[in-house]
């Protein structure tokens, strides 16, 4: 192992909110695989799958998770060795994919902040002139913009990225659309040039029940990769959303706090899921004394103000890591737990309204027919949970698992403000607009951190609340009767 | 009627006695009292000595669950466990970790936050309900599209946005009102109004959505056809049957945080400098003051219990089909 | 517009405080979090020595203007007049050696007729009516009576009280003849019945007399010149037995009434708001005694008009309303908005402020300027560094390889550039524990710490970052790796890390150690663990500071004395370092006056700790304070803590430039109305016409 580590040159490092999003992700692949046999459980996806807003949401999201999956591959790079024959050691600063992708931006940092695209510092400094007489001015930066010669150009040098990025990503989607043409061929047949049209007019294909807004998955994957192309072209040369205090790429902080939010926002239901269904499911089914112990647990729980019991959690979790520094051998291990732990007190804070609509529906479900038949033919309690009534309340999971994201990527930040959200040392964007909040009272002011952070969160919300509204239609039989609106 | 109550009442016994000892279980078992007593003493010359001292005054040096000294029941009573909780069922405080009165803190902070959190409700149910009829009204026509865009994307930014952009843009660029700060008496209002403001906006993104929902609903239902069928004016439709009807899913599901409102808001509390209670527990949370910490959960939780019991007591009132037994 | 506004229609729509003193000499002030204590006995830090200096008055004070630091009485007539005794109890000579002293004598005399501040304590009390007092201003007929000198022993005995937990306590019974013996009695007296009020009077100290009303003396071990300057703090001002009897009282401890929150002294202001929630307000004390303005001060103080008010009586001001204000930036706002007479500058307000000039001297920017403000810098009496513990196998010992390591790492953490990021320049780089103002401290080529810096062109250079390298490899770790198994060696840095801007300073701290090949690894903790990794010595990097009781190098050089370690004993000695030469040379040094000898002895103290290098010396930060125009005499003084009795205003002034400043700016709501409107009206339009229609079709 240690040799094919060696080649490689790095050791990977399993974080357990690595592990648990792979472990996520498995579990949605399955879903998808075992949903795809069945047309009940199509039904709705299609519904879903047919709405414009949804596709398009889809696709920023799915940018989204590609970033944040890429950022939980983690490993330590190896360091150099001082002798050939010696033993390899590796960074205790561990690294992802998405750092070795985006590569200098990682390390290009200046000395403090400096304005988006900027080529100067954001502040005056002592500068030593020509003749070694020190004026005040602004200096310029040692990454953004140091490839110009002559400040003024830099105007034209950003222009002429802009256009490149945009054909660029014009050149991108092309290869997105090719692609698409082919499999699509290879899956349905008919001529390339007729796909193309079906695609690009969205005209309904008469094969096709449930046709898919193809344009505007195509016109948000354009604008997505024309974007993503002129960020590599303007990144590599400037900072394109400024520096901060120490001068680092606010754009890679942004970025880097996508998986963060990603982790809080599907890791918290994920851990919570488990007991909510299975408590109430139980609750439901039950009756009885486990009914009235599982109510009380929910409202015990439930009535300890939730920002409280999370700051105890977190100052508890936080007395864990410090009894056992040893057990963490390098930083993001120990801000990981804390997230991990971040993620689990806020499912405990979270499963309960879950538990309450689950105990529910199973309420109603257990006396139906069926189920009552159930008894008769003395088949066993478990069986009858997870035959018939799981898969029927399946849907109150699904539509409280895709509104519940949103708000706690949220959460995140508001706890980070309180001082018991993630570690200090982790990209989050709670953390940068806990720290642009100071920016905000200079001048001028320094707005770019503030605006970063609003910008990447705001786009992730925004687009998980679409699409959850749909999806909430799509699967909630009291609003069906409404049918599609948007 | 009576009996009901009283039933509740005692139903909420045990709840308290749970969330009294997940507590304890946080800020005594995980934080020691050596601990506490180390960061209040502050940094200079501390000796082992003074933090014997400082456990002893507070009564903190007994064990925590059982006493093997005392002989007899004390085993059992004489223990922080015992002394603590029974003292929290009294309604008895205790000191802050500074030496203040609990109670007296916590009565004196109630008024700020209730002059932030009541408005804030009022006006946000105000503006909410407002906002939802007049989507419904403008059924069909550009305003309804543009308003339920603006309730997603007003619903996607973070509150702390609201509040960061609002101080900015209102106190410091405007020179409307005062930044920070509070006032009691008829001065509040300065002080009180762009806390509210910004608290409604930022309300109002999933306010207006879920009203909005409640009142399509009532929309579909026989009575409104009945109206309409018999040529009333769809204005009249909507502000006067629609309205009323939906009014029994409004307020029971706003009576339930009706007690939380004495707790006050984290967030704009410290943002602004309003010394209510929400004020009060950030600080005791970045102080580690667990005292404090433990006294508004406490508080919280029986608030909570209270709201619980209000909603069901609102049901019977607003709709006679309910009746508790 | 008042229609909309009819409460704010004279004042000023975003002033914070009602209009009552806008004319008067009222000063706005802040503090940031509740003061703690406000016991003199237990209070031991600066936010509360902002009320507590103005109130209570020990025997000295800090010289206002003067500069090095230097004590004059206050509430004493004349200076102590020290005498050494032997062991006998004879006096000596004044040139006695310091083996020969076994003790030393302090003989105070008061101010005569100096009256206390009006508080109900000097009065009967009517017991009955007890329960219905709420504040301490609901009693009627506050009284007052003469200072005596049984108030300053009755304090110098509550030092010992087992219930005060007086944080001077411990050092105190090193050097106050019998208060340990105090303590032990008190202890039994409590132990007998915990919650009476204890009568200290009838407790003798043996290390205090009274010698009449006007005159008591103070037993000292051994010589401790350093004496004098605690006699400036409040910890010995004067107290009352009346008013300790008087907070007694249970009915008055349940409503929060005791005196640990509201203080009686004899200063120039007094206590009469004291809500930690919301306000602080102290007033003039109507029976001050005569105090007037210093004549003499420094050279520069003429020019500055500070000498304006000489010899006029002080204080100027009424009243000083201090508000609770959390923040930095709504501080910051506020001041800009005149509604705080006077701002120290955060980092991040730093640039809208002040702009340092071509030599590096920081000066207002302009717009500043016009705004009449005025800036006042100051070195601080502080440092903030980063320890080394010194009982740890790696970083710690007296090894030659340990030693080569700290050398190494104290060249590569480049201070200069911490301070221009994290402190906008408002610091001065270390170059042992003595910041400027202290004795002991060396300016210019002399004073510089020749591990880390080169002295050139006039002035220090940080060393090359090969030069570190080469030590490193001297200590056997070339490339930040264990010549001997090849491991890369890490270090653990242990803070307390939780503000918005510790992400920031961690991963400077990371680079810094990367510039080497070392590898940084963090470990964050709370308080609580932080101060017991401290204690049990398992921290091996970490952040400190130290902030001096008083202007004397003693008070800095004792962090670094062996039998003070942090760890076990739990003493000031952060970083566990004890070398027996550093304890003898600092033995020495100690009982000195300041003298060229002590200067030799203090120079030689600085060699060996300079290459131990068992702290990076990190920096003195510099105060930056800025004032208002109409904000008169202030002059940054960093030792007294009762310096606003000095302090005068403009209130007109104030007044004219707040309106000119706060003027609202009203155009965006009334666009945004205009907007609300254009979106709305043709909506309506359309409803209103689809109705109509809809009307018509039916009626057809």
């Amino acid at each position: 192992m240690s040799a094919l580590y060696a080649l490689v040159g790095a050791k990977p490092l399993f974080l357990w909110t690595d592990l648990l999003i792979w472990l996520l992700v498995a579990v949605i692949l399955f879903g998808v695989s075992y949903t795809r046999k069945r047309p009940h459980l199509l039904a709705p996806w299609h519904r879903v799958a047919r709405s414009r807003l949804a596709m398009g949401s889809l696709v920023v999201l799915l940018v989204y998770v590609v970033i944040g999956l890429l950022d939980s591959i983690h490993y330590r790079p190896a360091l150099e060795q001082s002798e050939p024959g010696d033993e390899i050691h590796y960074a205790v600063e561990a690294r992802t994919v998405l750092d070795w992708l985006v590569g200098d931006l990682r390390e290009a940092s200046e000395k403090s902040y400096s304005a988006p695209m900027a080529t100067h510092l954001y502040s005056r400094e002592n500068v030593e002139g020509e003749q070694g007489v020190t004026q005040r001015d602004y200096p310029r930066l040692k990454y953004g913009g140091n490839h110009l010669q002559d400040p003024q150009q830099r105007s034209g040098d950003i222009t002429q990225s802009l256009l490149l990025g945009s054909v660029q990503g014009l050149l991108l989607w092309s290869l997105i659309v090719l692609m698409l043409v082919l499999w699509l061929r290879y899956r349905k047949g008919g001529s390339p040039l007729q796909r193309i049209v079906t695609l690009l007019r969205g005209h309904a294909d008469v094969s096709e029940k449930q046709p898919l807004p193809w344009p505007t998955i195509l016109w948000v994957t354009a604008l997505v990769s024309v974007l993503l192309m002129m960020a590599i072209q303007l990144g590599v040369k400037y900072h394109i959303l400024g520096t901060d205090k120490v001068g680092q790429d606010v754009f890679y902080q942004a970025v880097k706090s996508i998986r963060t939010g990603l982790v809080i926002g599907t890791l918290t239901t994920l851990i919570m899921l488990p007991f909510a269904v299975m408590l109430g499911i139980m609750a439901g089914y039950f009756r009885g004394w486990i009914d009235d112990l599982i109510q009380y647990t929910y409202t015990t729980l439930n009535s300890i103000p939730g920002v409280l019991l999370i700051a105890a959690a977190i100052l508890m979790i936080q007395v864990y890591i410090d009894n056992n520094a040893l057990l963490f051998e390098t930083t993001e291990e120990r801000s990981d737990l804390r997230l991990l732990f971040l993620c689990i007190i806020l499912g405990v804070t979270s499963w309960t309204g879950l538990c309450r609509l689950l105990r529910g529906e199973t309420l109603k479900l257990r006396e139906m027919d069926y189920i009552t038949a159930s008894h008769a033919f003395g088949v066993s309690h478990l069986r009858i949970i997870t035959r018939h009534i799981l898969p029927n309340v399946m849907h109150v999971v699904l539509i409280s698992v895709v509104l519940d994201f949103s708000g706690l990527v949220l959460a995140e930040a508001v706890l980070s403000y309180v001082g018991v959200g993630v570690d200090p040392t982790m990209h989050s964007w709670g953390n940068m607009i806990n720290g642009a909040r100071l920016e905000m009272a200079r001048e001028p002011v320094v707005w770019w951190t503030l605006l970063a952070s609003f910008l990447f969160m705001f786009v992730l919300v925004l687009a998980a609340n679409l699409f959850s509204d749909v999806v909430r239609e799509a699967f909630d039989p009291r609003v069906q009767s409404r049918g599609e609106r948007f | 009627m009576l009996n009901y109550i009283l039933r509740r009442i005692l139903y909420a016994i045990p709840i308290l006695v749970g969330v009294n000892l997940i507590t304890f279980f946080l800020f005594f078992v995980v934080n020691t009292p050596d601990d506490m007593a180390r960061m209040q003493l502050g940094m200079k010359h501390v000796t082992p000595e003074a933090i014997d001292n400082w456990k002893q005054e507070r009564g903190y040096d007994r064990p925590l669950f059982w006493n093997d000294a005392a002989a007899g029941a004390g085993q059992a009573t004489e223990t922080l466990l015992y002394s603590e909780s029974t003292k929290l069922f009294r309604f008895d405080f205790g000191v802050a970790d500074d030496g203040r009165d609990i109670g007296g803190d916590i009565r004196e902070r109630m008024g700020p936050s209730l002059a932030i959190a009541v408005p804030t409700f009022i006006l946000g149910l105000m503006a909410n309900i407002t906002f939802a009829l007049l989507m419904v009204f403008f059924r069909a026509t550009y305003l309804e599209l543009s308003g339920v865009v603006l309730t997603v994307v007003l619903m996607s930014i973070s509150g702390l946005f609201y509040i960061i952009g609002g101080q900015f843009v209102v106190g410091k660029l405007m020179h409307l009102v005062p930044i920070s700060g509070y006032e009691s008496g008829l001065d509040a209002f300065r002080f009180v109004l762009l806390p509210v403001a910004i608290g409604v906006i930022s309300g109002i993104g999933s306010g207006v959505r879920w009203y909005r929902t409640i009142f399509l609903e009532e929309m579909g239902k026989d009575y409104v056809r009945t109206a309409r069928a018999k040529g009333l004016p769809e204005g009249r439709v909507l502000f006067h049957h629609v309205l009323r009807n939906a009014m029994i899913p409004i307020l029971t599901g706003a009576v339930v945080v009706l007690p939380l409102l004495f707790m006050g808001s984290l967030i704009t509390e410290s943002f602004f400098g309003i010394p209510g209670l929400g004020s009060y527990t950030i600080e005791a949370i970045n102080a580690q003051d667990f005292a404090i910490v433990r006294a508004m959960v406490f508080l919280g939780a029986v608030l909570y219990i209270i709201g619980l019991l209000l909603t069901d007591l609102s049901y019977t009132l607003v709709d006679p089909r309910v009746r508790l037994s | 517009m008042y229609g909309l506004f009819p409460l704010l229609a004279s004042a000023n729509w975003n002033s914070p405080y009602s209009e009552e003193g806008v004319e008067s000499q009222v000063l706005y002030s802040s503090f940031s979090g509740r003061p703690k204590h406000l016991d003199p006995a237990r209070s031991y830090s600066s936010n509360e020595y902002t009320f507590i200096g103005q109130i209570y008055e020990p025997p000295l004070q800090y010289h206002y203007l003067k500069r090095p630091y230097q004590l004059e009485p206050l509430g004493a007539v004349e200076m102590p007049k020290v005498t050494y005794l032997d062991q006998q109890g004879d006096p000596l000579p004044k040139d006695a050696s310091i083996e020969q002293i076994v003790y030393s004598l302090y003989e105070i005399t008061l101010r005569e007729g100096v009256q206390y501040q009006p508080h109900p304590a000097f009065s009967p009390v009517d017991e009955v009516l007890l329960d219905r007092m709420e504040q301490l201003s609901d009693f009627p007929q506050p009284g007052s009576r003469t200072l005596t000198a049984d108030d300053y022993i009755y304090q110098i005995k509550r030092l010992a009280h087992p219930a005060i937990h007086s944080p001077i306590f411990g050092l105190m019974t090193e050097y106050i003849v019998g208060l340990q013996g105090l303590r032990d009695q008190l202890k039994e007296a409590r132990k007998e019945s915990p919650e009476q009020w204890l009568d200290l009077r009838k407790f003798p100290l043996e290390g205090v007399e009274r010698v009449d009303e006007q005159t008591y003396r103070i037993k000292i071990k051994g010589k401790y010149p350093q004496f004098l300057y605690w006699l400036a703090m409040p910890f010995f001002a004067p107290m009352p037995w009346e008013v300790e009897q008087f907070y007694e009282r249970p009915q008055l401890k349940q409503k929060n009434i005791t005196l640990d929150w509201y203080p009686v002294g004899t200063g120039p202001f007094m206590l009469t708001v004291n809500n930690p929630n919301r306000k602080m307000v102290l007033e003039r004390n109507p029976n001050y005694h005569a105090d007037f303005y210093p004549n003499e001060g420094e050279a520069t103080d003429q020019a500055q008009g500070l000498l304006e008010d000489a010899g006029q009586p002080i204080p100027f001001l009424d009243r000083i309303e201090f508000s609770l204000e959390k923040e930095t930036i709504p501080y910051w706002n506020k001041f800009l908005q005149g509604y705080y007479d006077a701002s120290g500058i955060s980092s991040d307000s730093f640039d809208q402020a002040v702009q340092l000039s071509g030599s590096g001297e920081a000066q207002l920017t302009p717009e500043m300027e016009q705004q009449g403000m005025r800036l006042q810098t100051s070195v601080s009496t502080s440092i903030y560094y980063m320890g080394f513990n010194m009982a740890d196998p790696v970083v710690g010992g007296t090894s030659e390889r340990a030693r080569k390591l700290r050398q190494a790492i104290s060249i590569v953490v480049d201070y200069e550039e911490y301070i221009s990021i994290f402190a906008n320049g408002r610091g001065i780089p270390a170059q042992g524990p003595l910041p400027a103002g202290i004795f002991g401290h060396q300016a210019g080529e002399a004073g510089i710490n020749p591990t880390v810096y080169r002295w050139q062109q006039g002035k220090p250079v940080r060393r090359s970052i090969d030069e570190a390298k080469a030590l490193l490899v001297d200590a056997g770790y070339p490339n930040g790796r264990d010549a001997e198994s090849g491991k890369p060696l890490t270090l653990y840095f242990d803070v307390t890390a939780s503000g918005p801007d510790d992400k920031a300073r961690m991963d400077w701290y990371r680079k810094q150690f990367e510039k080497i090949d070392l590898q940084l690894v963090i470990r964050n903790t709370d308080y609580n663990r932080f101060q017991d990794k401290m204690l049990n010595g398992s921290a091996q990097i970490f952040l400190w500071g130290w902030n001096a009781d008083y202007p004397d190098p003693e008070n800095f050089l004792f962090l670094l004395y062996g039998p003070n370690a942090k760890m076990e004993k739990n003493g000031e000695n952060a970083a566990n370092y004890s070398n027996p030469e550093f304890d003898r040379l600092f033995e020495q040094m100690k009982n000195m006056e300041n003298s060229p000898e002590r200067q030799q002895v203090i120079h030689q103290i600085m060699a060996i700790l300079q290459d131990d290098a068992p702290w990076l010396w990190g920096f003195h930060p510099k105060n930056f304070g800025l004032y208002h125009r109409w904000y008169r005499n202030t002059k940054p003084n960093l030792m007294a803590n009762n310096t606003l009795k000095y302090a005068r205003l403009d209130p007109v002034e104030r007044n004219k430039m707040r309106k000119e400043w706060n003027d609202p700016v009203l155009w965006p709501l009334w666009g945004g109305g205009l907007l609300m409107m254009a979106l709305v009206v043709p909506a309506w339009l359309g409803i209103r016409r689809k109705e109509r229609q809809s009307l018509r079709v039916e009626v057809k």
